[in-house]
């Protein structure tokens, strides 16, 4: 065996590979089966080390501040206590009393984010796809301009949402130039259906580029000659998009879709600074929890943060089951078998090219 | 060309520019509303009457505190940067380049972090940051944020180190490097642009962040830039500072929006790499 023994530095996957083409050897599997786990176990330790830093950081900053909100949310406010009439200085445990409070009378403020929540995703995810994919198609048939289009389609991505938030507070202020363009006095950021539709608008203008950039870069690997033979067929411009475009740009559109939900589930800044805080029309869930965290309310903060955590998973599982939604990118098990197959290959290369 | 091609080349045209001027049409408003005077912020005009930059010095005058603002974000989206960048770099390799158990898993939920809603760590934070009196420090701005930047870098350069060729690193092994030596010396390198346009996509979510820095901090000294600017006074109590507010808007997002400009093939590049597969 020792004509084949790769040099120390190089066998690092499966050199045993090549030693089981070689008949009349002694132990072959012997040999085989040891170089093989060895090989294994080295790359599993420097993954171990490579990943764990990540993931080590991931757990102090995710995993125990939502173990710490579970457990918070089972105990009440400081305060004074009914039963003995004194400033409790320790926080009481009340086990599930914040979570069933939503169905109670307290709960009016947490349905009302709810649906606020709700609604503002459904409505400014459905337009920024509509708008969203309009700009895609537009900019994949420009040729002249299209750099331009591009450099200004990622400004509003750019601009933090807390200054587009105070942009448009200014473009809606009653003096503004939206009134003055409309016509009309609405005093946008006042209580009122107007609230809603100035932050769906506000919200709309600043995510829907990034739709359209998304799916501009799936529009972009369908080849020509699907609608050269589509064309021959006979199909019209608008079969073409319905029956060729959209199923190809569906796993890309679908990607897409997902992070603006997730993103529009847990909208902050944009009502915030745009209308204000405590103001039904606009408070989302994320607003309601950081309100009453500020307010020394940990317990039905940590309440209100786990149900939109809940929420948010829901939805996400929603899309990966049900629409097929592929997060990672790398096509599942068959792209890994083939990267397996591949680097097979390239093992077998390098044992003959030692040997 | 026949004619309907010669409309249909015009209508093309036509929606270029409606595409440019939905992008910029409000950017566009806040540069003009930003050079007015104050005695006539409320114009409706396209352009200024006459171009003051009265706003400007108003927004560097000692009482907003504005230049210490810039240097809390600097100091905060950098530091999460460069934390984010440095462990990312290895996982992200790890992910790309070994085999391992439970590797669709682990970036699976690597991933999914991402997309968590902050307010749910911000709240248990808080309270833990109050009792052992973080609050108003840096520390307690950057772990928080290292929950987005952390997922957001580790994803796009996954993607990165994906599309360089196995075969560079091979050869190198062959030719008597170790996986370290060849990491060093061949990947670093050749990802360098991968790396650079994923600590600009990281660097902006980061500036961009303002749930975290609103609730950490109380104290003005500490407030980050976009916290400090929604929290401009005026004159009075019930004047709302318009100008001045226009003013530092277009302060924060030109260091961002000529980045933009200057990266864009790259930064677009980074946004659509998982989503163009």
């Amino acid at each position: 065996m020792a004509d084949i023994k790769t040099p120390p530095g190089t066998a690092v996957d499966e050199p045993g590979r090549a030693a089981d083409r070689r008949p009349g050897q002694p132990f072959p599997e012997a040999g085989l089966r040891r170089t093989r786990t060895r090989a294994t176990a080295g790359s599993g330790r420097m993954a171990t080390l490579l990943v764990s830093p990540t993931l080590l950081v991931l757990s102090v900053v995710v995993l125990y501040p939502t173990i710490m909100a579970l457990k918070e949310s089972l105990y009440g406010t400081k305060g004074l206590d009914p039963k003995t009439g004194f400033i409790r200085t320790t926080e009481p445990f009340v086990g599930l009393r914040n979570y069933t409070g939503i169905f109670g009378a307290a709960g009016d403020r947490f349905w009302n984010a709810f649906w606020n929540t709700t609604f503002f995703t459904v409505v400014t995810v459905g337009l920024e796809t509509l708008i969203g994919v309009a700009m895609a198609l537009i900019m994949h048939k420009a040729f002249r301009g299209r750099a331009l289009v591009r450099a200004g389609i990622l400004v509003p991505w750019a601009v933090p949402t807390a200054i587009s938030a105070l942009l448009w507070r200014w473009i809606f202020n009653s003096n503004g130039i939206a009134n003055a363009v409309i016509g009309h006095q609405i005093l946008w950021t006042t209580e009122g259906f107007h609230a809603k539709v100035a932050v769906i608008i506000a919200e709309v203008w600043k995510t829907a580029p990034f739709i359209g950039l998304l799916v501009l870069a799936g529009l972009q690997v369908i080849p020509k000659e699907v609608y050269e033979a589509a064309r021959i067929d006979g199909a019209s411009a608008l079969g073409q998009f319905w029956h060729i475009t959209l199923p190809l740009v569906k796993p890309a559109l679908l990607v897409a879709v997902l992070f603006r939900c997730l993103d529009a589930l847990r909208m902050f800044d944009l009502p915030y600074i745009l209308v204000g805080a405590q103001k039904n029309s606009v408070e989302t869930l994320s607003m309601l929890a950081q309100n009453e965290a500020s307010n020394v309310r940990f317990g039905p903060a940590s309440a209100y943060a786990v149900l939109l955590f809940l929420y948010v998973l829901l939805i996400a599982l929603a899309f990966v089951r049900v629409l097929g939604a592929d997060l990672v990118g790398d096509g599942g098990a068959t792209g890994r078998s083939a990267g397996r197959r591949r680097r097979r290959i390239t093992a077998l290369r390098r044992a003959e090219v030692t040997a | 060309m026949t004619i309907t091609a010669k409309w249909r080349g015009r209508l093309l045209y036509v929606g270029v520019a409606a595409v440019v001027a939905y992008c910029l049409a409000p950017f566009y408003w806040m540069l003009v509303s930003s050079l007015r005077r104050t005695s006539d912020i409320f114009d409706t005009s396209l352009l200024p009457s006459t171009v003051s930059f009265e706003n400007y010095r108003a927004v560097f005058s000692p009482s907003q505190g504005f230049t210490r603002a810039l240097l809390n974000s600097l100091i905060v989206a950098g530091i999460t940067t460069a934390l984010a960048l440095l462990l990312a770099t290895f996982t992200a390799y790890a992910m790309a380049r070994l085999e391992f158990r439970f590797k669709r898993l682990i970036l699976t939920l690597i991933i999914a972090t991402s997309m968590f809603p902050v307010v749910s760590i911000v709240v248990p934070l808080l309270k833990l940051f109050t009792d052992i009196g973080w609050i108003n420090t840096y520390q307690s701005m950057i772990v928080p944020s290292m929950s987005f930047a952390l997922p957001l870098a580790v994803w796009n350069l996954t993607t990165f180190f994906r599309q360089m060729p196995d075969e560079l690193e091979h050869a190198a092994m062959i030719d008597g490097c170790t996986r370290g030596q060849a990491f060093r010396k061949i990947i670093i390198p050749l990802a360098a642009p991968g790396i650079f346009t994923t600590a600009i996509i990281t660097f902006i979510a980061a500036w961009n962040e303002f749930l975290i820095a609103l609730s950490m901090t109380n104290k003005p000294a500490m407030q980050t830039a976009p916290v400090a600017i929604s929290k401009f006074s005026g004159a009075t109590q019930f004047e709302t500072p318009f100008g001045s507010q226009m003013a530092a808007g277009v302060l924060v997002t030109i260091p961002l929006v000529v980045m933009v400009l200057l990266f864009q093939r790259r930064i677009v590049a980074g946004l659509t790499a998982g989503a163009a597969k």
